[in-house]
């Protein structure tokens, strides 16, 4: 064996190795890496009590209501299972919306209702025009309606009423 | 000299000597800048006027064309100059030094980037400048990597040491590379995903894509050009005692 062989088997062992123990690290800090919580995951006491931590979901449609005084906003942050009412007095970002993706941080209080200091809009990875969404959304709209108008029609198996729609 | 010229049937490592590459790079310079403008302008018309306005974020999704590339670079340029610096420690080759020391600067220079046009865009699309998360949080650690080898680099007066201990330096910090890229996998993160992956389409309009790939090209030439210009310069730093050099010196002073 040459001596520049013995290096290279040294430095793909030793890379080996570090990659291995970087693995076992993230894997056992796991649960400190998270960002933010899901409401499912606050319902399940996984969050920190008694302290601030994040909360991320989606904004759930129709339950943004604003206060007489323009700045308090409530709003129900769900993940499609569970749903927490939020309270935040400030400016929020110009993403924030129905259907949204947020992240609130604060804690929650008495009432149960999680208290946001700050609030962060989340957005997705998805780029498209204008013209596009719409075109899609319009396409998404149809396939419900033919839906709903299939299960109205009587065919109850889901299956057929995919296929119609599609 | 120590270096690997390899025998005389083949002379693929004819290039891995100082001297060899000195002349070669100079001829590849104005080959590079004239791809990285070919990339650039047309890279940067695509950006501003071909691409349409995204449906959520209006224009403000355009700093994504020098974010997004800046981005990329910065984790591929980490990996080619762990890749050189490895080779400098395996084959005791000068010149593989040599490039990761002349990439370093423009690593560190777009992870930077990468981080502050970020900034830029997290503020008014998320509301804060900087977050705690995985995603940015370890692109930080990346730019403190860059500067951790540059500065080990240029504390150690003895350019083979110096050379050795950056190597192993840049070897470990390989590990960050993959940390990044999945961060936004594996952990929730205010950063949004990839949209563009190996695995499935691209989650973006057509044109939006052919502006962020021309400008990941001409981001890709320029690191070429400033690399090679960055080499020369170190060749002749520490060759400088040599004869070659000091004949190609009076050569070009004629």
């Amino acid at each position: 064996m040459k001596s520049r062989h013995k290096r290279l088997a040294f430095i793909v062992a030793g890379l080996a190795g570090l990659g291995g123990v970087a693995a076992l690290v993230l894997n056992a800090f796991s649960d400190n890496m998270v960002f933010f919580f899901s409401p499912t995951q606050v319902f399940a006491k996984e969050s920190p009590e008694g302290r601030n931590f994040r909360l991320g979901g989606l904004v759930e449609k129709g339950t943004i209501k604003r206060e007489d005084d323009g700045l308090t906003v409530h709003f129900v942050v769900t993940d499609n299972h569970k749903n927490i009412n939020v309270t935040y007095t400030g400016i929020l970002p110009d993403l924030f919306k129905e259907g949204q993706g947020v992240v609130a941080q604060g804690r929650i209080g008495p009432d149960g209702v999680f208290l946001a200091e700050e609030v962060l809009a989340k957005h997705d990875e998805n780029y498209m025009p204008p013209e596009v969404k719409e075109a899609l959304d319009k396409g998404k709209a149809d396939s419900i309606k033919a839906k709903a108008n299939s299960a109205a029609a009587g065919t109850s198996a889901t299956g057929t009423t995919t296929l119609i729609s599609q | 000299m120590p270096l690997y010229i390899g025998g005389t049937k083949i002379n693929w490592f004819k290039y891995s000597s100082p001297q060899a590459f000195y002349p070669l790079a100079g001829k590849m310079i104005p080959w590079f800048t004239i791809a990285a403008l070919l990339f650039t302008v047309p890279g940067l018309y695509f950006s501003f006027f071909v691409a349409p306005p995204d449906y959520q974020q209006g224009e403000a999704y355009r700093i994504m064309f020098i974010h997004v590339p800046a981005a990329w670079m910065s984790m591929f340029i980490y990996v080619v100059m762990a890749a050189y610096a490895g080779m400098g420690l395996v084959f005791n080759s000068r010149l593989s030094s040599m490039m990761a020391s002349a990439l370093a600067p423009t690593g560190a220079m777009f992870t930077f980037l990468a981080l502050w046009t970020g900034a830029l865009w997290g503020k008014p699309m998320w509301g804060a400048w900087w977050v705690w998360d995985a995603r940015l949080t370890s692109e930080l650690i990346l730019l403190f990597l860059y500067i951790g080898f540059i500065s080990l680099q240029a504390a150690i007066d003895e350019p083979r040491r110096a050379a050795r201990a950056s190597a192993i330096l840049a070897l470990v910090g390989v590990v960050n590379i993959p940390i990044i890229y999945f961060s936004v996998k594996w952990w929730n993160t205010l950063h949004q995903g990839a949209s563009i992956t190996v695995s499935k389409a691209p989650t973006m309009a057509a044109s939006m894509l052919t502006a962020l790939l021309l400008m990941t090209f001409a981001f890709w030439m320029y690191t070429i050009v400033v690399a090679l210009l960055r080499v020369r310069c170190e060749i002749l730093e520490r060759e400088r005692h040599t004869e070659w050099v000091a004949q190609a010196m009076t050569g070009e002073a004629r």
